[in-house]
């Protein structure tokens, strides 16, 4: 968001972080199956020298410096690419967690086969990810947005099983029909009012067509809403996402937390906030009832959460709800909603990561997949137990876990906008998180396990240290944001800055 | 330059004789195609440069002589014929059973040969005589299938001296009219009117019989799916092309007419549908391959009624705008597709062979034996359904923004609806590819020796190609309007 008292440069380092991931991706693509040396080598030199591009460019960016890059993509189009504060918010997010998702899942895959092709497109996942943090305008959002549903598909499918292929095409079909939607949007928008850039308060252009033709600009916001609530996993466009669960652990946190449904709702603000403008999308009243959507998502996840027996679809139900928070704060508007929607982005990505990799080592070391088999498994794996705790708890909303810092300042934002009945959902919505969370937390700890389950003896400690090592930071990080809140540089912090910056 | 347009003709031809005579075939094959590239590179250099390039055989001045006129989608698709040319005979180097005989670089060379006289060539009847070279290279490759390639082959051969007759006879009718004409500029010799449309009607016929414009693309499924391995990526890439370039040429030449390209608009989007519904239910894998090529064909003629309104009011500005952005758009996507497709036959002749079998259902768990083929075609497909960051997207990109703002709803419906097709026909495919077996099933059949490199790596520098070069393609999209008085 270009703000006042900005400086854009043009700059090499924008197309740079995307080679730290892309080059990574086409050298292990041409490695053997047995390099795994290599193989380690490149993917943790990548994930750290993108880790720290993004640390160095943050005190520069908030200082107001913007890096550019273009190339022209069609005749008064260009690709562009643009270090902002949103941009490198999303992009030290899936940056950190990326870094850690690696490790994860060299730890998980450790017998595995097909592993050059696996990190090869989780590689390029990242890329792709890297992309749309980036991307300075709508026809590069697409591109990268598009790009991202390719790459994970073979991540997806890397089972290579009946049940792991239908997954995959459910995830595909779901995808390419909202990339269509996406693209006929963006298409349009294009011809009406020339390329859109993403600007603070929204593209001026896309402002006067909303005046000019009021019907139009909405039916089109429909549009481009339609095909990020895809990925988003808004109701009613949220079957691919429990279905997708085939995955192994390491892509469903990649798909939950990092890359594909934080996509869809970093699109969602972008597309609220950078393309249209709060302002402009509340005159057109296209706000309410993507609030009203946003709060059936919140409780309509929750509420098959509820019934989910299987460890993997109760957290993917959880994420539907979960991520729809986002979209709540954005679609209230106002500054204290939207930065709680945005500080969001980050809290729920550990969170969840947290919860995902709580699963996978659950499922790895001991076999159980299920919530029911998880009487007394407390006792057996307490350090992924009480990772687990810390994250549902967050997702309750309980201090001092991430979680809570959202639903404070969502239900402030809401207060502030008169929209009084939201507060009401987000009570009812962490009860729901209490009563599916709740009693798994319960069984963990204080269960008994049935006489005939015998649970193996974990072969050593708890798993491999390069899963068990990931998941205790990411736990341990969901309750370092809040306590660090008020300090510069904080996840909180940064939000606040991306959404005052973006105020006229 | 002029050298270089004699040269792009008659290089292939000697190569032709000379690959008839000696044993060495492959080798003169290699060489003519590493030649024709670099050809194909200057001449497309020059004509981005300076503008077309003109030439006269042998020196006569027109109209005794041979006028030769290097356009910029002559240029372009010259470049595409030279990088696939050059990859095609890499594999048929590689897989001597994949050429279908030892007739097969003669016949290459000929046929070549044919493609780079029809792009040169810029008067209607040379034109028609470069059509039948190709058509007769491309016949007998067809041919090199085998006993069950000869029925399509000599349907394609029907089909194809049908549409030649078509194109005839409307020559016949603009040089009783005008005398030899220029193919490039013929409007100001043939204003609009009943005659115009008339020749128009008949060219649309005989190169659409040709290109297999829907619904005249019945027997093109067959030819190519009956061809060998290293004929079926020229026959769709490029022979196909070659008609369409022309076809286009006239078009632009003769100013168009508004009923009859709304016709051919709405025959591409039919096309475009019927073509990808069917690749989605087909169970041979060639077949599923060369109905999306029914396909892309269609993609194509779109620009046709985007176009053509400029051209009937060379004044109105916004409609110059429309039929540029459409021009390069559709020319982008024919450039486009001619690499991925050629990228997916390779891949889909390799897989058939080493599957045994060219049923889709036979490619089960083949991944597993041929990685790298797999994910050739699985590239390609990403290409062909005009994914980003693909070439072909660039190019529908800009094909749906003339359609939106030439207000043609139907062409972005079409455009939408044919990749998704696409998309699902090549999802099936390596769906299956990548179904292992059940660990309470038979493990497949024992695994084979893999796919050596130099066979595989031919269609996968396409289909990167493919992908490749959608990004900084700018001069391509301009390099397809030089010389085509479009948008001006």
């Amino acid at each position: 968001m270009i703000g006042s008292g900005t400086e854009v440069q043009a700059s090499w380092i924008p197309p740079v972080i995307l080679l730290t991931s892309l080059v990574p991706a086409l050298v292990i693509f041409l490695l053997r199956e047995e390099q795994r040396r290599a193989r380690t080598v490149l993917n943790l030199a990548g994930a750290l020298a993108k880790v720290g591009l993004v640390a160095v460019l943050v005190p520069p960016v908030l200082a107001g410096q913007r890096f550019e890059w273009r190339v022209p993509f069609v005749p008064g189009t260009d690709l562009v690419l643009r270090v902002e504060p949103f941009a490198l918010y999303f992009l030290g997010l899936s940056a950190f967690l990326w870094l850690l998702t690696t490790i994860y899942a060299i730890g998980y895959l450790r017998e595995g086969r097909d592993r050059s092709r696996f990190f090869g497109f989780f590689s390029l996942c990242v890329v792709a990810t890297s992309g749309i943090a980036l991307s300075g305008n709508l026809v590069t959002f697409v591109v990268f947005y598009e790009l991202l549903t390719l790459a994970t598909y073979p991540l997806v499918a890397h089972e290579q099983t009946a049940a792991a292929l239908r997954g995959a095409r459910t995830y595909l079909a779901y995808t390419l029909a909202g990339g269509v939607a996406l693209l006929l949007g963006a298409v349009w928008l294009t011809a009406l009012v020339g390329p859109v850039e993403f600007a603070a308060s929204g593209s001026a252009a896309v402002g006067e067509l909303a005046e000019r033709d009021p019907a139009t600009a909405r039916l089109l916001f429909a549009l481009l809403l339609v095909g990020l609530a895809v990925k988003a996993a808004l109701v009613p466009l949220h079957g691919w996402l429990p279905r997708a669960m085939v995955a192994p652990a390491p892509v469903s946190a990649l798909l939950h937390a990092v890359a594909v449904v934080k996509a869809g709702v970093f699109g969602i603000v972008l597309l609220v906030d950078d393309v249209f403008g709060a302002e402009v999308a509340q005159r057109l009243g296209v706000l309410g009832p993507l609030t009203v959507l946003a709060c059936v998502t919140i409780l309509w996840g929750s509420v098959r959460a509820l019934r989910q027996d299987g460890l993997k679809a109760r957290l993917a139900y959880s994420t539907v709800s979960q991520v729809a928070y986002v979209t709540l704060g954005v679609a209230v508007a106002g500054a204290t909603a939207t930065t709680g929607g945005v500080v969001h982005i980050v809290h729920q990505g550990l969170m969840k990561i947290t919860l995902f990799f709580c699963a996978g080592l659950l499922a790895s070391t001991l076999g159980l997949t299920r919530v029911s088999e998880l009487s007394g498994v407390g006792r057996r794996m307490p350090l992924t137990c009480a990772a687990f705790t810390v994250g549902a708890l967050g997702m309750i909303g309980v201090p001092p876990v991430a979680g809570y810092v959202t639903k404070w300042y969502l239900g402030l934002g809401a207060l502030e906008a008169g929209a009084g009945w939201v507060l009401a959902v987000l009570v009812a919505s962490s009860l729901l998180n209490a009563a599916y969370f709740g009693p798994v937390v319960a069984r963990m700890w204080w269960g008994t396990p049935a006489p005939e389950q015998d649970l193996p003896r974990p072969r050593r400690a708890e798993g491999p240290w390069a899963m068990v090592g990931p998941t205790l930071v990411t736990a341990g990080a969901s309750v370092v944001v809040v306590l660090v809140a008020g300090l510069p540089f904080s996840p909180l912090a940064m939000a606040r800055a991306i959404v005052e910056g973006g105020a006229p | 330059m002029t050298d270089v347009l004699v040269l792009l003709v008659l290089l292939p031809l000697a190569g032709a004789v000379v690959a008839a005579l000696v044993p060495a075939r492959a080798v003169v094959g290699l060489v003519v195609a590493v030649a024709q590239l670099a050809l194909g590179v200057v001449a497309a250099a020059a004509v981005l440069r300076d503008g077309p390039v003109l030439g006269e055989l042998g020196g006569w001045a027109q109209p005794l002589g041979i006028g030769l006129r290097l356009d910029g989608p002559g240029a372009a698709v010259g470049l595409l014929s030279g990088v696939v040319v050059l990859a095609v005979a890499a594999h048929a180097a590689a897989v001597p059973a994949a050429t279908g005989g030892p007739g097969y670089w003669p016949l290459v060379l000929v046929t070549v040969a044919g493609l780079q006289t029809v792009l040169v060539a810029d008067d209607w009847f040379t034109t028609y005589v470069a059509l039948e070279l190709l058509t007769v290279g491309a016949v007998g490759l067809v041919a090199l299938g085998g006993r069950r390639a000869y029925e399509p082959a000599v349907r394609y051969l029907c089909v194809a001296v049908l549409g030649s007759f078509a194109y005839l006879v409307a020559v016949a009718l603009v040089y009783a009219r005008t005398g030899p004409l220029a193919l490039h500029d013929g409007a100001a010799a043939m204003p609009p009117g009943a005659a115009t449309a008339t020749v128009l009607g008949l060219v649309v016929v005989g190169l659409g019989l040709k290109s297999a414009l829907f619904p005249l693309h019945a027997w093109l499924p067959a030819a190519h799916a009956a061809a060998p391995a290293a004929v079926s990526p020229l026959l769709s890439a490029l022979v196909v092309k070659g008609s369409l370039v022309v076809l286009l040429r006239v078009w632009t030449g003769l100013g168009g007419d508004a009923h009859l390209g709304t016709l051919v608009g709405l025959l591409g989007g039919l096309a475009v549908l019927v073509g990808g519904v069917a690749a989605v239910r087909q169970e041979r894998l060639k077949r599923l391959v060369a109905y999306s090529t029914v396909a892309q064909v269609g993609y194509v003629v779109l620009l046709v009624p985007l176009v053509t309104p400029s051209l009937l009011d060379p004044t109105d500005a916004a409609a110059a705008d429309v039929a540029r952005l459409a021009w390069q758009g559709g020319m982008l996507i024919l450039l486009a597709h001619g690499l991925a497709k050629a990228a997916a036959f390779l891949a889909a002749g390799t897989l058939v062979q080493v599957a045994g079998g060219d049923r889709v259902a036979d490619l089960r768990g083949i991944a597993a034996r041929a990685p790298v083929v797999v994910m050739t075609f699985g590239v390609a497909g990403v290409a062909l359904a005009g994914l980003p960051p693909s070439l072909a997207f660039v190019g529908k990109w800009q094909l749906l923004t003339a359609a939106v703002a030439g207000g043609a709803w139907w062409a972005v419906l079409v455009l939408l609806v044919g990749g998704l097709l696409t998309a699902a026909a090549v999802a099936r495919v390596v769906a299956t590819a990548l179904r292992r077996p059940d660990d309470d099933e038979d493990d497949a059949p024992a695994a084979g020796a893999p796919v050596p490199r130099r066979v595989a790596l031919p269609a996968l520098t396409l289909a990167v190609l493919a992908i490749g070069a959608g990004v900084g393609s700018a001069w391509l999209a301009d390099l397809t309007l030089v010389g085509t008085g479009v948008g001006t």
